[in-house]
């Protein structure tokens, strides 16, 4: 016990209790608040209506959510993929191996360079011979799929590293082929890393912007991006009621994402 | 910290032959990397050849790069972008670790619940806290409206579209980064040391500054760090809030290519920008490297 003092505590808590409501109580309830709002001009909201949420779901938003969605879960499974080949690779060899070691760098490192730059690059190189992607859904998610991959590979490869060595190696030496020891031992044992890092790549995804904002076609707007022309236009309430249904879409892929590893830890 | 040395094996024999499997590694690397390698290093490669060339593709030598970094908007982008970045991890820095302190060492009941909640806020969309301030304190917004309605002389509040603003939404953005790590740190204190601490007269104050704080460092090194490197590259937000004069280097990376198509002088704002990010990025590994070593050591 750090403080004994009942004043003492109590002041803590209080300080803590104003900055979490700043932090994360004030942005989620604002933006509730705001998303069933017909008019907000006194301390409370007035003219509740159903329009705002209404409209998130109909034609032009509702594609949007859906190309979101499509997008993150196309770009969250590559990237899922591509990290743990990666990581599976890197943890097979001494972690001082120059495999390991050019693995870790590079996979690590599209997260240090800024969304716009991938954007950007992605831009420059493919709007032109031998590979055009400019203008494509392709190159949408090659963005996303970047974007995450550092994530997907330092979450998959922590594990790989930390699990314990000699069970492969116990069912190598009983006879098993490589492939089966990847199949049935390896990999299963990833499993909960690898279904942590599929629910973090979505959950990036859904609202990824920056990278996005950079190469979409105008036949491939994701959510975020509607969102922000809305806010830009001054469509505020309109702008909150996308983000409701963007968070709110986001926590149940998550949920169901999730069910997996629970499957997997009653085995 | 036992549990950490003790995972370390003492020098087992590698499982594979070094010279045969070797050769193998590589090619099986050689999947995902030829990924990297084609959409992520040669776009790369691209920007710092475009940076060359102007916008008809004709090369020019340094030409892009002299008139830039002579700019005067390029060099204020810098000093915003490294302002910008500083104060938000500062102010995450302090509220986090007084969260994660509060958290783990005044506990109450549902603080269990409050630490899930964090971790959930971690997978929102960045730019739920711009939009709500901008509801809350724009310039048509809740408070301004009220206000006018109570104290029609007053002044308009009018931060959220200035570096207060951005600042303001990027510490409450990254400040869930700092507070994850830390309570994974302090839940590894051992409360008897505390107990000691205090039975000897150490005030609550001196206990966290010489007990608890100099286990974190590593952990806050870390966290600050990625904290400055996250701030340094954000654009969601900085773009949520439309602040004309927040320029930091991605929103004028993102104003050259998309909205003026001075593809050029994006490319090199781009390669600033890219080196910048890097040079702190490996910073980062190389302190975090240091700083965990001599932690294990400390710990045998």
């Amino acid at each position: 016990m750090l403080l004994h003092a009942k004043s003492a505590r109590f002041t803590v808590w209080a300080f803590l209790a104003v900055a979490l409501l700043l932090l994360v109580g004030a942005p989620l309830l604002v933006t509730f608040m705001a998303a069933f709002a017909g008019s907000w001009n006194g301390v409370l909201p007035s003219n509740p209506t159903l329009a705002h949420v209404g409209g998130a779901l109909a034609a032009d938003n509702l594609s949007s959510l859906i190309v979101s969605l499509q997008t993150a879960l196309f770009a969250s499974l590559l990237a899922v993929l591509l990290g743990t080949w990666a990581a599976l690779c890197a943890a097979s060899s001494p972690a001082d191996s120059a495999v390991s070691k050019v693995s870790d760098a590079v996979f690590h490192l599209p997260a240090a360079v800024p969304s716009v730059v991938v954007g950007l690059g992605l831009l420059t190189a493919f709007s032109k011979p031998p590979l055009l992607l400019n203008g494509t859904v392709a190159i949408v998610i090659l963005a996303q799929t970047l974007l995450v991959l550092a994530f997907a590979y330092s979450t998959v490869s922590a594990a790989a590293r930390g699990s314990d060595p000699l069970i492969p190696l116990a069912a190598a030496s009983l006879g098993a082929s490589r492939l089966r020891v990847l199949l049935t031992i390896r990999l299963p044992l990833l499993l909960p890393s690898i279904v942590a890092a599929t629910g973090l790549a979505v959950a990036l995804c859904m609202g990824e912007l920056g990278a996005t904002v950079m190469v979409y076609p105008a036949s491939w707007r994701t959510l975020p991006v509607t969102i922000f022309t809305l806010t830009d236009r001054g469509a505020l309430f309109d702008a909150a009621a996308n983000t409701l249904v963007l968070i709110a879409v986001t926590v149940a892929v998550l949920a169901v994402i999730a069910k997996f590893r629970g499957k997997t830890a009653v085995r | 910290m036992s549990a950490a040395v003790l995972e370390k094996p003492a020098l087992e024999p590698a499982p594979t032959v070094r010279g045969a499997g070797n050769w193998r590694a590589w090619l099986w690397l050689g999947v995902p990397l030829l990924f990297v390698a084609v959409f992520f290093l040669y776009p790369l490669l691209q920007i710092g050849a475009q940076s060359f060339l102007d916008k008809s593709g004709a090369p020019v030598g340094l030409d892009n790069w002299r008139y830039e970094l002579a700019s005067p908007a390029v060099q204020a982008a810098m000093g915003t972008t490294v302002k910008i970045a500083g104060m938000s991890t500062l102010g995450a820095l302090v509220l986090g670790t007084f969260i994660a302190l509060a958290l783990s060492f005044v506990p109450f009941r549902g603080a269990g619940f409050i630490t899930r909640l964090i971790e959930t806020v971690v997978s929102f969309p960045s730019f739920l806290i711009p939009l709500a301030f901008s509801i809350l304190y724009g310039r048509t917004g809740v408070v301004n409206s009220v206000m006018e309605s109570v104290a029609p002389g007053l002044p308009p509040l009018n931060f959220v579209n200035d570096v207060p603003g951005v600042v303001l939404a990027e510490i409450a953005f990254y400040t869930p980064f700092v507070v994850r790590p830390l309570l994974a740190v302090f839940s590894q204190v051992p409360r008897e040391l505390i107990d000691v601490a205090g039975s000897l007269g150490s005030s609550p104050w001196a206990i966290v500054r010489t007990v608890i704080l100099p286990a974190a460092v590593p952990a806050l090194t870390a966290a600050a760090g990625l904290t400055f490197l996250l701030t340094m590259n954000e654009f969601g937000i900085i773009l949520f809030t439309g602040a004309k004069n927040v320029m930091t280097l991605p929103m004028l990376i993102y104003t050259r290519s998309i909205v003026t198509f001075d593809f050029p002088s994006a490319a090199v704002i781009a390669c600033l920008q890219v080196a910048l990010s890097l040079g702190v990025y490996c910073l980062y590994r190389w302190i975090t490297k240091k700083l965990s070593g001599a932690h294990h050591a400390a710990a045998r």
